[in-house]
């Protein structure tokens, strides 16, 4: 957790526990900035301790989530380090651990506690010690293959059962092995050595696992990275019979919650990177493009180039890549044009920041221009003064301690894991191209004499239709990442998502857009589920819409659309929730734009309104969208 | 380091585990005269307890110390000669 700031001294974390007893949203606050930071052992017990008694309900800009661990091993001592994690990302978990070895019984009997629970996650966390037992070093590979084939097959029924009762979503922690070698080398080539059969069963069951739409947690693969002496304390396990260290609890707590957070649009979307010293080594504007360290030829030049690699492997999986630097803004981008040894280019970065201003002014811009919020943004920066005054003035950036030497740069941002995700789309690795064709809308948007000008002059059409099976691993992502552009902050899992599609009566809609400088891809969707009571009245679930699109009258355009489409079906009216957030203040006066009338308060709850719209009166808006053929 | 030291450091430990600020610990401290001092805690203990001192219990001294004195001579045996 080295990428954590260190706080001053041990007495500080007690003064801050100990003042941090005040009134429930402000002693959360104060809980939630220490739990950004790296703690030892003892002190994730004591921030869990005090996170416990912090806050009878959800304080504002916070979210609860119900977790169920279902374990083969103790995984108590797992708990306060989770919920530290939680707390790192403004969650706050409430969690249930199951009796220690029950966690068949745990969920196919009714009446265990984890009924009462409702979970709205559910983790499995097993030993592969039983599968591997069914397997005598003796097997065949197709009897080792059948031991493991049985072993997956048991687990998809628990997932099935789990989703089934609870709609929960399941999380699967991978195989650790822990075994000891009895051949060595030869290991792997024995079909039913222990190695061989877990290694055989991580693969199962990651392919497994995706087919039925349900989460890793990799626990195997982190124990490879850290070495299994940072993750297996056989004293530990034989004293209490804990398959995960105490020591790793905090690194455990970390990956999980990284993968509930990615799973709820919480992760980071942005990499801001500084120039000097960071992309490059050296100072341009002392040194120039002759003296900067870059590139072949040395191995500290090689070590810079390999964060550019690493920068560029995340744009390409669909991270956006910023430029914040103190530098001339010419001698900048002339490196990113002429230095031969630059593997980014200018046209690598959705926003380029060079001047002589505050670093927290020019992230506020950054945010801005991208339009994304400040807590989806990781700044990285070699200088310790910047990323102290990053943490100070904007808490809600990442700001990763970076190692003093370059060579560990990328491990670094690597570990940290910022950018964690549960879904790879098509839409993911265009993202670059679409943001950069935002560089040349502005750029229109500059040489039109007005708005409406630029509208049509970026020649609009949009594509839509119901959610197709090719579409909903996008259409879940957009609805888990959205924050902005989302009224009721609903999220759907894959399953959900699938239920809504096939379910009678309900409708979905999704909207592609294209310009005439690119495909922005699939940036809005819609789910509708009619009222049991009268069924000519539809409630609209989840409206969600990317904010590359805001201020395109693409929100109108959709309208138009859903209105038509829900008059074919025989739908009378729509009814929406505005259901307020920190982030969705985008839609605050969404429905009353677009003509819908305020529905008496029979449910106000958090300042949420509730509103509704006849279809009769439905006044169709003019827009500069073009429609185009509806997707089949 | 002497013993009272260690003493010392294992009684913030606990009353840090614990969040019991009474707790004062002597040699002859035994584990069911500290309330709440249950065999959770008590791997929490040793855990912390390694983690402060950089040392290793084996899986027997584990369970066979009787007393909180116990703990701390085996704890000073394995630092560094100062």
């Amino acid at each position: 957790m080295y990428w954590l700031p260190v706080l001053s001294t041990p007495e500080y974390f007690r003064d801050c526990l100990r003042s941090a007893m005040g009134a429930s949203s402000e002693r959360i606050e104060k809980l939630a900035s220490l739990a950004g930071h790296r703690l030892s052992f003892l002190e994730t017990i004591q921030l869990d301790r005090a996170i416990g008694t912090a806050c009878e309900q959800t304080p504002a800009g916070f979210s609860s989530l119900n977790v169920a661990i279902l374990a083969s091993s103790t995984v108590d001592h797992l708990v306060p380090a989770i919920r530290a994690a939680g707390l790192r990302r403004r969650l706050l978990l409430n969690i249930h651990v199951g009796p220690y070895g029950q966690y068949r019984q745990q969920l196919l009997d009714q009446t265990t506690p984890l009924h009462k629970l409702r979970p709205q996650l559910i983790l499995l966390s097993l030993s592969a010690s039983e599968a591997i037992a069914g397997v005598p070093l003796t097997a065949s590979p197709s009897e080792a293959d059948a031991a493991i084939g049985r072993a997956i097959d048991e687990l998809r029924m628990l997932w099935r059962k789990a989703r089934e009762t609870f709609h929960a979503t399941v999380i699967q922690q991978t195989f650790l092995n822990v075994t000891n070698p009895v051949f060595g080398s030869y290991e792997r080539m024995v079909a039913g050595s222990p190695s061989r059969v877990i290694a055989c069963l991580n693969d199962r069951l990651a392919q497994a696992a995706s087919e039925d739409g349900v989460l890793l947690l990799d626990a195997a693969a982190a124990s490879e990275r850290d070495g299994l002496d940072a993750w297996f304390d056989v004293t530990r396990w034989l004293q209490a019979k804990m398959e995960i260290a105490p020591q790793a609890a905090p690194k455990y707590g970390e990956l999980l919650v990284r993968v509930i957070a990615a799973q709820r649009g919480l992760s980071k979307k942005c990499l801001v990177l500084d120039l000097d010293n960071t992309l490059w080594g050296g100072i341009i504007g002392d040194d120039g493009p002759q003296g900067i360290v870059l590139g072949e030829g040395s191995a500290a030049g090689e070590a810079h180039l390999a964060l550019q690699r690493y920068a560029k492997q995340l744009k390409d999986r669909g991270v956006i890549l910023a430029v914040c630097s103190k530098n001339e803004p010419t001698v900048a981008e002339a490196v990113f044009r002429d230095h031969p040894e630059m593997l980014l280019k200018r046209t690598d970065f959705a926003a380029f920041v060079a001047n002589w201003e505050d670093k927290a002014v020019n992230l506020k811009r950054i945010a801005e221009q991208l339009n994304i919020g400040l807590d989806s943004l990781v700044f990285v920066d070699d200088n310790p003064v910047e990323r102290a005054r990053i943490r100070q003035s904007l808490p809600m950036v990442a700001v990763p301690e970076l190692p003093d030497d370059a060579a560990l740069y990328v491990r670094c941002l690597a570990d940290a894991g910022y950018f964690e995700s549960v879904a790879f789309t098509a839409d993911d690795s265009q993202r670059g191209e679409q943001y950069l064709a935002n560089a040349s809308r502005a750029a229109l948007r500059e040489s039109s004499e007005s708005m409406d000008d630029f509208l049509r002059g970026l020649e609009m059409t949009v594509s839509f239709g119901p959610f197709r099976q090719v579409d909903l691993p996008r259409v879940t992502q957009l609805i888990g990442k959205t924050n902005q552009f989302n009224p009721t902050t609903r999220r759907h899992s894959l399953d959900d998502v699938t239920r809504f599609v096939t379910t009678n009566g309900c409708l979905t809609l999704q909207f592609r857009l294209v310009d005439k400088f690119g495909d922005n891809g699939l940036v809005s969707a819609m789910i509708f589920r009619p009222d049991p009571q009268t069924a000519d009245v539809v409630d609209i679930d989840t409206w969600v819409m990317s904010c590359r699109v805001f201020g395109r009258q693409l929100e109108q355009e959709v309208m138009n659309i859903a209105v038509e489409t829900a008059r074919r079906m025989g739908v009378r009216a729509f009814r929406a929730d505005y259901i307020p957030t920190s982030k969705n203040g985008v839609v605050r006066d969404l429905y009353p734009i677009l003509g819908f009338k305020p529905l008496e308060k029979t449910w106000v709850n958090h300042g949420a309104t509730r509103w509704v719209l006849p279809l009769s009166e439905y006044a169709p808006q003019s827009t500069h969208i073009a429609r185009k053929s509806e997707l089949q | 380091m002497s013993e009272q030291e260690i003493l010392r450091k294992l009684t913030q430990i606990l009353r840090d585990l614990l969040s019991d600020d009474s707790i004062e610990l002597t040699m002859g401290t035994k584990r069911d005269e500290v309330p709440n001092w249950d065999s959770f805690a008590y791997i929490n203990f040793v855990v912390a307890v390694e983690t402060e001192f950089r040392v290793k219990f084996a899986v027997a001294e584990v369970e066979s110390f009787q007393d909180v004195g116990a703990v701390v001579r085996r704890t000073r045996a394995m630092l560094p000669a100062a």
